[in-house]
């Protein structure tokens, strides 16, 4: 018999907040991750809100992929507000 | 960018990363280990739980004892990122054929002995996990951040055990200095051999695995604990504790690591009654992880054909 | 002649030591729980019952007025004068039948502590309003294991009606008069039927049909198990007259 599935847990610190990844866990089904996610992952009031995912039902970019996926940010500087330049003594821009 | 110039430049390893097989297979070792050391650690202080002597002490051990447990859990859930899966680590412990730490191994013989745990053993296991925190596999130094911060309340509720006692009866103060006594050097052979009998911490060390040598951890520990067993008023068993002004460090003197390998190849006092215990829970839990995996197959069935 | 303090007084204490017992017999799993992750569960739903019992218990020394502490009251204090349910005392290391125990008994904490919530002592009240949450969080915990476990394999099955009928005898001691309960036990009986049956229905079990067991913890009848269950957590706290710990 193999083990229960493995899921992924994310928290939501408090309200205002997204729900970060935490960690992962096994649980049987949805309901009870849920719940070893609250007994495992909020001890400590770590959390407001949970999800809890399949981790086989997550899709990941390639790390092969990597250059192709996010290198051709790297030389749009101009959508970073510090690319232009503001005359001194303007405010509010 | 390839393995050798992420861990040049101290950068994280992270799952899908392609990494050497032998990085691969000393993380898995490592982590797995690490994770049954948490779940057996849960042993010796849980024997108390029933006998804690008020129940504040009670609840503190309860949520103590939970903690390893989900110690354990992250870090089993950190190894299998590496493509294992938790079943297959624990049928290897159950088996015989990956490790634990050998300090569970010692028992808890008396309520000073949960105080001397959570003083020497989590104290040295700080020293040891701190560092691993920065560790270059991404999933294991941020399963260590999180132990690290909760193992914060583990060490000083051993320390605050063990000062009640030594400032308490006369019975209660040997009672503590007696468990000091039994887990003195067993705590410090829990850094390892030294390092010229380490033969995996050269590479463990350039893989970014391991940031200091098993005899720097020790003496980092040793310099941490001398004064506080002075606050403890607890003598610590080891004549030749003593400042070196040259050095900077307390020496102190030779651990008997022929004891260690005695325990690690499984003559500890308590070697097979854990692992019984470890496995005996395991099998009884059987019936109960099928029934629930069954119940998930039917109930996906009936979702299915509503 | 009893005062009126001194019943609330026995009454607070019983309902202390259904929790201080019940949560001696979770602490046992610790280590010992079909997975990690239930080691947790189970760790988490003992302390929310050591937690209430320390209340309790401080609550009914104070009532007493003789100045003793949640610890002389748990530790000091020998079978006759407990006064916890049958139910919850008796050894277990079957996890359906802490299943089928936790269900019965939260469904009975869950109603009585909703009860107690608006009662016109405010300490009791007050302790109340906390546990009523976490108690609920017990109820379901052991409903959906019930679930699980009735409706899971053929074995599991068995197993869990087998669990169930074990416990069920010891769901009617929860029901019976009470020297100075502040809610009226019978009162209680259908509400809690009415958490415990459909979980029943919906695990495919048959709700029991036996006979109440003898009962007589709250007048300090237990059974023989109750005897070892302090021995063990009395022994040294009473080794060590008036030590700090």
């Amino acid at each position: 018999m193999r083990d229960w599935p493995l899921w992924e847990v994310f928290v939501r610190s408090r309200r205002g907040l997204s729900h970060v990844h935490v960690g992962s866990l096994h649980a049987p089904d949805a309901e009870m991750a849920l719940r070893n996610a609250r007994d495992v992952y909020t001890r400590r009031q770590e959390g407001v809100s949970l999800w809890v995912v399949p981790a086989a039902e997550i899709v990941a970019s390639d790390p092969g992929e990597r250059d192709a996926f996010f290198d051709p940010a790297d030389d749009k500087v101009y959508r970073h507000p510090t690319f232009y330049n503001v005359p001194e003594g303007v405010e509010h821009l | 960018m390839d393995f050798d110039d992420l861990l040049a430049g101290d950068g994280r390893v992270e799952p899908r990363d392609e990494m050497p097989d032998g990085y691969r297979r000393t993380l898995v070792r490592q982590i797995a280990q690490h994770a049954h050391s948490e779940i057996i650690g849960m042993q010796p202080e849980g024997n108390w739980i029933s006998r804690a002597p008020s129940l504040r002490r009670k609840a503190i051990l309860m949520a103590k004892v939970q903690d390893e447990a989900g110690h354990g859990l992250y870090l089993y859930a950190a190894a299998e990122t590496l493509g294992v899966d938790r079943e297959d680590l624990l049928d290897q412990l159950h088996t015989g054929r990956q490790k634990y730490s050998s300090i569970f191994n010692y028992p808890t013989l008396t309520w000073a002995d949960v105080g001397a745990i959570g003083w020497l053993v989590d104290g040295a296991a700080i020293v040891n996990q701190v560092p691993l925190c920065r560790c270059s596999y991404g999933p294991y130094a941020r399963a260590m951040v999180r132990v690290c911060k909760e193992e914060s309340f583990h060490q000083r509720q051993g320390f605050e055990i063990l000062h009640t006692l030594s400032h308490g009866t006369p019975a209660q103060r040997a009672m503590a200095q007696d468990a000091v006594d039994r887990y003195w050097w067993p705590s410090l052979m829990m850094f390892g051999p030294p390092d010229d009998d380490s033969p995996n911490s050269a590479q463990s060390m350039a893989w970014g695995i391991k940031r200091f040598s098993n005899d720097d951890l020790r003496q980092r520990f040793v310099d941490m604990t001398v004064p506080q067993a002075e606050a403890l008023g607890l003598t610590l068993p080891d004549p030749e504790i003593r400042w070196n002004e040259e050095r900077g460090h307390y020496d102190f003197g030779t651990v008997d690591f022929t004891e260690l390998f005695e325990v690690i190849k499984g003559n500890g006092p308590c070697n097979q009654q854990r692992l019984a215990h470890r496995v005996g829970a395991h099998e009884d839990g059987a019936w109960v992880r099928e029934a629930a995996s069954a119940y998930a197959a039917k109930q996906a069935v009936r979702e299915g054909a509503a | 002649m009893s005062t009126p303090s001194k019943t609330l007084g026995d009454y607070v204490l019983g309902l202390a030591d259904d929790a201080l017992v019940s949560a001696q017999r979770m602490g046992w799993w610790i280590s010992r729980a079909p997975q990690l992750e239930e080691d947790l569960a189970l760790a988490n739903i003992g302390l929310d019952q050591l937690g209430q019992a320390r209340t309790l218990l401080s609550y009914a020394g104070q009532l007493e007025g003789d100045g003793r502490t949640e610890d002389d009251l748990a530790y000091l204090r020998d079978e006759r004068e407990f006064r916890n349910v049958w139910l919850v005392e008796r050894a277990q290391s079957d996890f359906g039948v802490t299943m089928a125990r936790l269900l019965l008994f939260a469904a009975w904490q869950s109603e009585l502590y909703a009860a107690l919530a608006s009662c016109p002592d405010p300490t009791l009240a007050g302790v109340a309003g906390k546990a009523v949450k976490e108690v609920a969080y017990h109820l379901d915990h052991a409903a959906r294991w019930v679930v699980r476990l009735g409706d899971g394999t053929e074995e599991s099955h068995q197993r869990m009606q087998a669990a169930l009928d074990a416990e069920w005898p010891y769901l009617d001691e929860l029901f019976r008069p009470v020297e100075g309960a502040v809610v009226d036990p019978a009162s209680l009986h259908p509400l809690v039927l009415a958490r415990i049956e459909p979980v029943v229905a919906e695990a495919t079990l048959e709700v029991p049909q036996v006979a109440p067991a003898r009962g007589g913890g709250r007048a300090g009848l237990h059974t023989e198990e109750l005897g070892y269950l302090l021995a063990e957590m009395q022994h040294l706290h009473r080794s060590h007259p008036g030590a700090t710990w």
